[in-house]
């Protein structure tokens, strides 16, 4: 695996909604480049062939009849909201032009 | 203070109110907390509330749980109604859950009576606690060196006599490792044993809950009470609560313990002689000892290290300052999210966060991640194969005794490392339990792991029980 280099730390940063000073970018390329370097004993391996697992013990769907049941109570959940109205969710805005 | 079963008994005969014990875990924890820096929340109120209850049942005649005035330290990653809960992060501080997690609500169904929330490294990532974003908690054997972690609080609350049992949840390591650096029984679940509904997830095909205790058969109670089927987890396997508690003392008679050198080699000789001592009183005890080598287990290492925090990555995306936590205004709906991440989650959970979004993106999917996960199939083939021959193996749980703060945090890969025998079971969904075996370095207590196929909690309780009768704890 190539390195990891400066600029994919900051791309992946802004995947994940964090933001990077410039001290955190240098420190993340060189630990996160470690993790990386460990993992790629695993390039050695000749994996072809193997099934990935991705749940120890092959889960499939686990579905309920559809029947109404109660739920949380919205006042209890929507008191624990940072910010809400009229008992919904309220956020800074979504369309048109930041300002 | 006294174990959980001579607890509950005292309290079921009428020998003890629930009230004086709780009362005695309160001032304990009072004693001892500013110190140590167990818990992060203690409800006092509560916890009184709820022993006047069972001891007016007890009056009445009704009749009581399992648990019946058991104190229980609950890590701060399981959500209890109304008590302040937070998986150490500043993100999620003053957020008071709306319900109980399932195993919070079986706790009390047997009796048993939180007393309050335990420190852990953030999100329960990290080995020793040092990650919590309020402070790191004390080893009460050796208050300069950490308690292991994530669940060093719940270790910590147990090793200090504030509560006889306390609830951890166990991803890569995070119950065995604190209890075998705080001289305690920790046990990892088969996956799907205990319901997860509840528990704030950090790697949803990891992670487990579990009780951390001083006795086995402490344990085996704690996990009969908490264990069984619960429709609202998904992940939850179909069956009822095992029989644990009445197979303690079935011995190990007959059975074939797998010597496994990748769960040896590379630890401490203080660690080593421990395990290797515990080999031949396995052996005193009737069982046939297989010597066994299993080198996908140093793989697991890797394979865990990006398949955990690519779950993380996903799971952790649920905060974002919209629905419950903190929320860092600015301009618009992305820029507050990225404000209120960026703000909220500590240095350690950000690394995770960036290593899994990194090995999920695209371009690195096949090469990371989709590796890691053909990986984790070797692991569990090679499980397999290593219970052709053995029906139970053992190993060390930790590389080393507890060790002095500080002493990993310079280097997140040395930190990661301390984790390598016990990710093995997380990978294959098995059971593991560590029982505290003889004493190393500056005379702290070893871990002895002992691990079995799916469902054989009790084969490992069995087992952990000829240990600890040999340790000098009948």
């Amino acid at each position: 695996m190539a390195g990891l280099r400066r600029e994919d730390v900051a791309h992946v940063a802004k995947l994940a909604r964090l933001t990077m000073s410039e001290s955190e970018l240098d420190k993340f390329t060189v630990q996160l480049g470690q993790v990386l370097d460990h993992a790629s004993d695993m390039n050695a391996l000749d994996l072809d062939g193997v099934v990935a697992t991705a749940h120890p013990f092959g889960l499939i769907n686990v579905v309920r009849a559809d029947d109404v049941r109660p739920c949380l109570d919205h006042d209890a959940v929507m008191s624990m909201a940072p910010d809400a109205q009229d008992g919904r969710f309220a956020v800074p805005r979504i369309l048109g032009e930041a300002p | 203070m006294r174990s959980v079963r001579d607890t509950a008994r005292d309290v079921q005969n009428g020998d003890e109110s629930a009230l004086s014990v709780v009362e005695e875990s309160l001032a304990q924890i009072r004693a001892r907390n500013e110190e140590l820096h167990v818990f992060l929340y203690v409800d006092e109120d509560g916890a009184r509330a709820a022993a006047n209850a069972l001891d007016e049942r007890i009056a009445r005649g009704e009749t009581v749980g399992a648990l019946a005035g058991v104190p229980v330290a609950l890590k701060d990653n399981l959500c209890q109604t109304g008590i302040p809960t937070t998986c150490s992060s500043k993100i999620l501080e003053g957020w008071r859950p709306p319900y109980n997690a399932t195993v919070v609500d079986r706790l009390l169904g047997a009796g048993a009576v939180p007393v309050g929330k335990t420190n852990l490294d953030e999100f329960a990532m990290g080995s020793s606690t040092e990650n919590s974003a309020f402070g790191p908690t004390r080893n009460p054997l050796c208050t300069s060196r950490v308690p292991g972690g994530s669940s060093g609080g719940s270790a910590a609350a147990v090793a200090a006599d504030m509560a006889p049992l306390a609830l951890g949840s166990d991803t890569g390591g995070s119950i065995r490792q604190p209890a075998a650096l705080c001289g305690l029984i920790g046990v990892k679940p088969s996956y799907g044993l205990v319901s997860r509904y509840g528990l704030i997830a950090f790697a949803s095909s990891l992670d487990q809950i579990g009780p951390l205790t001083k006795t086995v058969t402490d344990a085996a109670m704690a996990l009969e009470a908490i264990a069984g089927h619960d429709p609202l987890d998904s992940t939850s396997l179909p069956e009822p609560s095992p029989s644990l508690v009445a197979h303690v003392d079935d011995g190990v008679a007959g059975r074939r313990v797998g010597v496994v050198r990748e769960l040896i080699d590379g630890a401490d000789e203080d660690v080593v002689a421990s395990v290797e001592r515990a080999v031949e009183v396995l052996r005193d005890a009737g069982a046939t000892i297989v010597e066994l080598s299993v080198p996908e287990f140093r793989l697991g290492l890797s394979a865990y290290y990006l398949i955990a925090p690519a779950e993380a990555s996903s799971n952790l995306a649920r905060f974002d300052g919209v629905r419950y936590g903190l929320r860092v205004d600015a301009g618009d709906v992305t820029a507050m999210m990225e404000a209120t991440r960026t703000a909220g989650f500590g240095e350690e959970v950000k690394r995770r966060i960036m290593l899994g979004t990194y090995a999920l993106s695209a371009g690195y999917y096949d090469a990371y991640y989709g590796q890691a996960l053909k990986v984790r199939t070797l692991t569990i083939d090679a499980f397999r194969r290593a219970y052709q021959e053995a029906d139970l193996l053992i190993g060390a749980t930790t590389p080393s005794v507890a060790f002095e703060f500080g002493s990993k945090t310079a280097d997140p890969m040395a930190m990661y490392l301390s984790d390598v025998f016990t990710i093995p079971s997380n990978l294959s969904g098995e059971p593991a339990i560590s029982v505290p075996f003889g004493t190393g370095e500056a005379g702290l207590p070893v871990g002895v792991q002992l691990l079995g196929p799916g469902r054989s909690e009790a084969r490992l309780f069995a087992g952990a029980r000829v240990l600890e009768i040999a340790d000098g704890r009948p």
